[in-house]
């Protein structure tokens, strides 16, 4: 008879992200601090192949991926939907540019968001993102992530694209209010 | 606004044309960001549109931060920003972005004419009493300097060139009179002087 198997912990997939990012290339990291990124972002700073980048305002880790870019690294931006707003005429960098761009988005202002202060950017996150040329892509599910990750990557490094991974409020669950 | 009103504070006095090739020397030492405007004007005429050199047309904000992004990347090169009074008004974050990391081999040159240059020579901050080096030194960036005169130029260019050791990010404020900066044409297609650099970057590998 086999012996009942013990569970495995499971992995969470902001674990997952992280390696897949690093074993990837990824080289810069920039953050402001957040619930939902605080597993990348602790591991990004404990990780010595990894610049870890806190920023003041969302737009700077615009920025830095196009400096990155030009030094031949990769970086990628982890930010809170609130802070896309914060990014808009630094995308024209990007854009006008054509220098490859990853950043994951954690959303609110949407699925169960009890702050209606929340609501106004969240809901403009996708619209405004597409008007400045970065393509949206959506993780709802804990196993959409790493499978989403992974077109993105192929899509800014391999093609040269600006794109955003936008991970649902119903994937992070919602803050309680 | 009469040139006369224009001049009226003693810091900015120095000819941009003059003193900013003075103080950097051979472009060629390093790799360069601009911000835009001045700035852009500034350092292509000095680099002739090198290919070491990458500068804004626009993006207002981001000069600073392409250069942190660029020298985290390559540690073995010295990398300059040349930015101007407007652009770093509108990301004083980024100084202390910078100085918390405070990466050795990144140099941030403000060229500061107390004047916004591109939209009609309108006063900025810095001519009613801001002091961009003082922020600096409060961002933690630990090494400054301010160059308000000729004979300020020699040791604003060691401190930029890490003449006797470098132990973090240099800043240097060069405060200039609110005069144009040299009229040269721009490469203004952002992708092409993208390739040109990177390109020239794989050449040098």
């Amino acid at each position: 008879m086999n012996a009942p198997k013990t569970a495995e912990p499971p992995v969470c997939w902001q674990d997952s992200l992280f390696e897949l990012l690093v074993e990837n290339g990824v080289t810069q990291i920039s953050h402001v601090p957040d619930a939902g990124h605080s597993i990348l972002i602790e591991r990004a700073a404990n990780e010595p192949r990894v610049h870890s980048v806190g920023l003041a305002s969302e737009q700077e880790g615009v920025a830095l991926a196009a400096g990155a870019d030009l030094g031949g690294e990769k970086a990628v931006l982890l930010m809170q939907s609130s802070g896309v707003g914060n990014c808009i005429n630094m995308l024209s960098l990007m854009k006008g540019s054509r220098f490859p761009f990853l950043t994951f988005v954690t959303m609110r202002g949407e699925y169960g968001e009890g702050n209606p202060w929340q609501y106004p950017m969240g809901q403009a996150v996708q619209p405004v993102l597409e008007a400045m040329g970065v393509i949206c892509l959506r993780a709802e599910r804990p196993e959409d992530v790493i499978p989403t990750a992974g077109a993105a990557m192929t899509m800014v490094w391999k093609s040269e694209q600006r794109v955003a991974v936008l991970l649902a409020q119903k994937l992070l669950g919602a803050k309680k209010f | 606004m009469s040139v006369n009103e224009k001049r009226t504070d003693g810091r900015f006095q120095m000819d941009r044309r003059v003193v900013v090739p003075k103080l950097v020397g051979n472009p060629k030492d390093f790799l360069i960001v601009s911000g835009l405007a001045g700035a852009v004007y500034d350092m292509s005429s000095l680099t002739d549109q090198g290919d070491y050199f990458y500068g804004l047309g626009g993006a207002m904000g981001g000069a600073c931060m392409i250069g942190l992004g660029l020298a985290l990347a390559r540690p073995d090169k010295n990398v300059l920003v040349v930015t101007g009074d407007g652009e770093l008004l509108m990301s004083l974050g980024s100084l202390c972005s910078i100085g918390v990391i405070n990466p050795p081999n990144l140099t941030i040159v403000c060229v500061d004419n107390g004047h916004y240059g591109e939209t009609g020579f309108q006063k900025s901050h810095t001519n009613r009493g801001v002091d961009l080096e003082l922020f600096a030194k409060g961002a933690g960036i630990s090494q400054t300097c301010t160059v308000s005169s000729e004979d300020q130029i020699e040791a604003g260019s060691k401190m930029l060139r890490r003449v006797g050791g470098a132990n973090g990010t240099a800043f240097v404020l060069m405060t200039v009179a609110p005069t144009e900066a040299p009229k040269v044409p721009l490469n203004l297609d952002g992708a092409d002087c993208r390739r040109i650099f990177l390109k020239a970057q794989r050449r040098a590998a």
